[in-house]
Parts: C-alpha cells; structure tokens; sequence
C-alpha cells in the first residue's frame, strides 16, 4: 500500500531582501493510499508552501526532514521524477503553457507517468470520457494550456489530469477556491471518482469547510504557524468552520508574525 | 510565457497614419517626423549609399565591424563556395552576364551592403520558370561555403500563369553576400524558401526582392538557425492590383549569434494582401535577434490587407530579441493593418508545471518550442521540410543546453 511520510519537516524560502525565511517548522503526516486529510488553517500558515515543497518547487530549500514514498526518498528526486513516482500535485494557480494544446498535453504526460504512450484510439476516448464527466466541452482539448481558462476551468483542468494519470498519492491545493457552488460540485465529484477507486491518498489542502461538505476526509490536521498543531477526525473541521483558527493564531507566536512577511504567494 | 517586455526582450513600434490632404507630422503640423528615416534609395551604384558609421536607422542593430568589408567592399573574394541545383523539367537554370537586363528587374539594392554585392557578383544565376508551367518538384539550390568571401546573385522568373517552389540552402562556412531576386508574373505563384544553417562564424547577408503581379502570390519563408552574423532584408512590392505575398521566418539564436531580419511591404498597388509571421526563439548569453518589420501603405493603395506579426522566446537570461513594427499608412481607405509582437520567456514555474506532470525538463523544453514554432513551420506547407525543421529545432535546442 502506497504510504507518504513526511517527518520532521522544515522548508526555508529565499525572500526579496536577500534573507531566509523558516516557513515549514517540523512538519510529521503519513498519508496512505485509500485515505483523505484535509490540511486546514488560515492564510500564511504555509499550507502551500507544504504542498509545492513535496511536489519539489526550486523556489523552496528543504533544510531538513524528510519525505518519503514508500520509503524512497522523494527529496532526492527531480521534479518529474516524483510526479512519475505517484505524486500529484493539483495547483492553486496552474501555469499558462501558450502554444501547446491540452490534449498534446495531457497525452505528453499520461505517456511520461505510465511510461508508455496510449493507444491514441484509447486515449482519444479516455480522454472524452473524462472531460465529459467534468463537464468539458471538447473543444476544450484543443485550447492552450491554461491561457485564458476561467478559474473553474483551470481547477476542472487539474482535475482532469488527477483522473487520468492516477496518481497514488494527491495533494490538492486549495482547489476549492474561486469556484461557485455548480463548478464546486463537479470538481469534487472528480475527486471522490479518485478516491472510490482507492489506490490514491488525498491531501486536501484548504482555507474553509466548503469543500468538505462534499469531500468527507477522514483526518483533519489544523495547520498554523508552518506545523500541524492538532488532528482529529472530520468533527474537528466543523469546530473550526464555528470557531475560526483564532484560538490557533494568538499562540502560534512569532512564526506567524515572521510568516506575514513572506504571505503565500500566489504563485510560487 | 509571460507576454511582456521583458529584459532582454526590446519592443518598439509604430504605426503612421496619414489620410489624404492631413498629414499627421512633417513640416507645418508642429509634429515630429514619424519616421525619421532619409528617403529610401534603390541604386545599382555603390556610391549613391553613405558610408556606414553603425548609427544609422537602417544599421544600428548590426555588428558593423563585423562585416566592414561587405559594407566598403574592401572584402575580396577569395572564397570557396560551391552553389549546385538541379531543375525539374521545364525549369531552365543558367549563369547570365551582369549586363543581363532581368537582373534588378524586381528591385535594386537598398543598402550599401546590397549594392556592394552587386557590383561584386559579376552576373547572376538565372531561373527561369515559363509560363503556365506547374512545378510540383521544388528546385533546390545549395550553397556550400568552405571558407573565404563570395558575393552572388540569383534571378528567379516566374512567368505568367506558373507556378513553382525555390529552395536555397545555405551550408557551410564563409562569408557571404548575395542578393535573391523574384519576378512573379501575373497570377503565378512562387514559394521561395531560404534556409541558413551555417557553420559557427560565418557571415551572410542579402537582400531578399520579390515583385508580385497582378493577381499573383508570393510565399517566402526565411529560416536562419547558423551562422554568426546573419541579415536578411527580404522585401516585396507589387506590379499590380490583386497581389498576396506571405513573409513566414523562423530564427533561433545561440551565444554569439546575430540574426537579424528587416522586412518591408510596400503596398503602392490596389488590392494587396500582405502577412508577415517571424517567429524567434534565443539560448544562449548573447544571443541576439533583430526583427524589424515595415509596411508602407501608399496614398494609392486603397484596399490593402496587411498585418505583421513578430514573437520572440527567451528560453535563457542574458539574450536579446529587437523587435520593431513600423506600418505608416497613407490612405485611409484599407481593409486591416495591424501589427502585433511580442517577446516572451519560457519560465520556472512553466518548467515546473510540465515537470510536475512527469515530463522531464528537456521534454518539457522542447515542446514549449516545438509548440511555439509550429504555426510557422504548418505556414511553410512543405511536408519534406517540416520534419527537417523541427528536428533542426530540437538540435538547436539540445546544443544550446549542453
């Protein structure tokens, strides 16, 4: 059973002023297959700087702690070598690509994670299928990557690609934010698809409760001030959706302070 | 890509428009001048051009240094450069004498560096390409540099009603300067294709002319991969209303390498379509390209149909890409003139985006490119040289990146 450890955690960024900035601060999960946490807490907490540090983004520096897929050392891996390791990372802010089409796309990186090119007979109706049940249009599949998408366009999109390369472990960030309540709904039914087929764990990153009205996680980790600072079962995240993350913040001390500085930025 | 200006990508532009009986500047309207540029000379005589200091308009993006003796003829040519061809049936080729009256019958020089080569070419290869014939087999002309200095001359006569593909092929080393002419006859067709793929170091320059008849089209695509200085100044005109000439161009600049490409429409016929895509992509510390597009539309010109087009990829720090649109416009009655450019950069997060997804950075490198240029390359419509371009890229690529 595919399993994602993260121990131990820490993760600098470089900021403008030429100085490092500790945004992860220790950070301990395991993630198996089969399984969903949702990672919750407020703006600045470093959420994403967790999500894109495991997904390998040149911007982080792990300085120390580790990550391991099934006990392979996934910071020892290129960027695309830990995407055709399992890891999927869906983005808050997917990347414009001009001039190459999604369904190049799409076909380029289903031939990259599996290792060999689909059928295109095949692929041409695996691809079709998929749209449709995110509702697409399949003129959809001749557009650029990203350039000129809607927000609930981009988020089908990157929903689009977890159905079709199937990754075993997923980590979607924030992928509820900017939609409305129909795009919502759909995104999110692309999501439990993956995870009734049960070969994916599912790191559910997110500001608010919203989505998990229709992503029922198992575990809720409270995030704040670069750390997880508690965990508990999917009641916990109806506590926070009435109580808010302030009893968190006012002791999480200056690592928030710290973190302001650097915010999370939209696109890293 | 982020469709900016930004460092290492310099865009300029213009656009003049001038209605009948209003002009927009010059004497008398307080306004600047536009285009400052000195009224544009055609000469076969060397002497009618000033020498060139490097500041003018017309030369201030080019090493002069680097081609001094192109510019004051001083370069002797001592090289050796083989041009071989082959004609399909039908097709003559021949060499004819300096006095032969097609030469200079599409255009005459319009640069000192033109007129030198003129003067220095002693003739001209001539193909001639007789009425109503249709050519399906492309004529293929190589030119093969093994070092030294050559100037040339190529005459190409599309008579009327004829339709036929010219492929140059430049090769090699050397230094080369050589001007191609095009007479498209009246409703004939012509798609000349200039490939520069020369070895590291070498120098070419040329004039590119094309005189487009009446109802007659002309496609030229211009793909400039090698060379160390390399400026083209491809250039149409038409004899006559109805005329559609395309300027496709294709260039990828290394460290080191100058590649530049000044075209100009000029649209005095009524009637004329005209599109210009030059697509660049840059690698390299140093490396450099220059686009500068001008289109005039004359007072007469009513119905013109022009747009330009210039994108440039920055794939690395430390290059730079001019990029320069200029349409002054004459009347006010035309159907569209528009121009558009813009230098982009192949950037981290896109690298990291496609590698998230599992495709390994050169992977992910290359088919950024080989998307860029693809519009261009489908442009060209020659099935043989598509794959030869895009392997061309993809070589490009690979030894830029090693």
């Amino acid at each position: 059973m595919a399993t994602l450890e993260i121990r131990d955690l820490h993760v600098s960024v470089n900021v403008p002023s030429g100085e490092t900035q500790e945004i992860l601060r220790g950070v301990d999960l395991t993630v198996k297959q089969g399984e969903t946490h949702a990672i919750m807490g407020p703006n600045g907490s470093g959420k994403s700087t967790l999500a894109y540090s495991i997904a390998g983004h040149p911007k982080y520096t792990v300085t120390s702690g580790e990550v391991l897929l099934d006990g392979e050392d996934v910071l020892a891996m290129k960027v695309d070598e830990r995407a055709r390791a399992g890891l999927f990372l869906a983005m808050q802010y997917p990347v414009e690509v001009p001039g190459v089409s999604v369904s190049n796309f799409l076909r380029t990186a289903a031939t990259a994670i599996r290792g060999e090119a689909p059928k295109l007979r095949l692929w041409v109706k695996e691809m079709k299928e998929a749209m449709a049940e995110l509702h697409m249009d399949p003129t959809f599949a001749e557009r650029n990557v990203n350039e000129g998408f809607s927000g609930g366009e981009k988020k089908r999109h990157e929903i689009l690609q977890l159905e079709l390369l199937k990754p075993k472990i997923a980590i979607l960030d924030e992928t509820d934010s900017g939609l409305d309540v129909d795009a919502l709904r759909v995104v999110s039914q692309g999501v439990n698809r993956v995870r009734e087929a049960g070969t994916t764990g599912t790191l559910l990153i997110t500001h608010y409760t919203r989505i998990l009205r229709y992503i029922q996680p198992d575990y809720v980790h409270v995030f704040v001030g670069g750390r997880i600072v508690e965990e508990g079962g999917p009641e916990l995240a109806d506590r926070l959706e009435a109580e808010g993350y302030e009893r968190y913040v006012a002791g999480a001390g200056p690592a928030v302070a710290a973190e302001a500085v650097v915010g999370e930025s939209p696109a890293p | 890509m982020a469709e900016q200006n930004s460092p290492g990508g310099v865009t300029a532009g213009s656009i003049a428009v001038h209605e009948r009986g209003v002009p927009l500047a010059g004497p008398g309207t307080g306004r600047k001048t536009p285009d400052a540029r000195p009224p544009a000379i055609e000469s076969r005589d060397v002497d009618d051009f000033a020498p060139v200091a490097g500041r003018e308009e017309d030369w201030r993006f080019t090493p002069v240094k680097a081609i001094r003796g192109l510019l004051d003829g001083t370069a002797i040519a001592d090289g050796d450069i083989s041009i071989a061809w082959d004609a399909p049936d039908g097709v003559t080729i021949t060499r004819v004498g300096a006095d032969d009256k097609r030469i200079g019958s599409a255009a005459l020089p319009a640069d000192r560096a033109a007129a030198v080569a003129l003067a220095k070419s002693e003739g001209a290869l001539l193909i001639s390409i007789p009425a109503d014939l249709v050519v399906d087999k492309a004529i293929t002309v190589s030119v093969k540099g093994s070092g030294g200095t050559a100037y040339g001359h190529l005459v190409i006569d599309v008579a009327h009603g004829a339709r036929a593909t010219v492929v140059l092929d430049h090769a090699g080393s050397g230094t080369f300067s050589a001007g191609v002419e095009a007479v498209v006859g009246d409703s004939a067709h012509l798609t000349l294709i200039s490939l520069q793929d020369w070895e590291d170091g070498s120098t070419h320059l040329g004039q590119h002319s094309a005189l487009v008849g009446r109802d007659a089209s002309f496609k030229a695509a211009h793909v400039t991969l090698g060379g160390s200085v390399v400026r083209l100044t491809p250039r149409v005109r038409y004899s006559g209303p109805g005329g559609d000439a395309e300027l496709l161009g294709l260039y990828f600049a290394d460290e080191g390498q100058h590649l530049e490409h000044r075209t100009l429409i000029d649209h005095q016929a009524a009637h004329c379509k005209s599109r210009v895509t030059y697509k660049g992509a840059l690698q390299g510390k140093s490396a450099r390209t220059v686009w500068i597009g001008d289109v005039v539309i004359g007072a007469e010109a009513i119905g013109t149909d022009t747009y330009e087009l210039n994108r440039n990829l920055l794939l690395s720090d430390g290059a730079r890409a001019d990029s320069v649109p200029n349409l002054e416009i004459l009347t006010g009655e035309v159907i569209g003139a528009g121009h558009a450019s813009t230098t982009g950069r192949f950037d981290d997060d896109q690298l990291f985006y496609l590698q998230s997804r599992g495709i390994p950075a050169d992977d992910a490198r290359r088919m950024v490119v080989r998307a860029f240029f693809a519009e261009v390359i489908q442009k060209i419509g020659l099935p043989d040289l598509e794959e030869r371009l895009l392997a061309a890229v993809d070589a490009e690529l690979a030894g830029a990146s090693a």
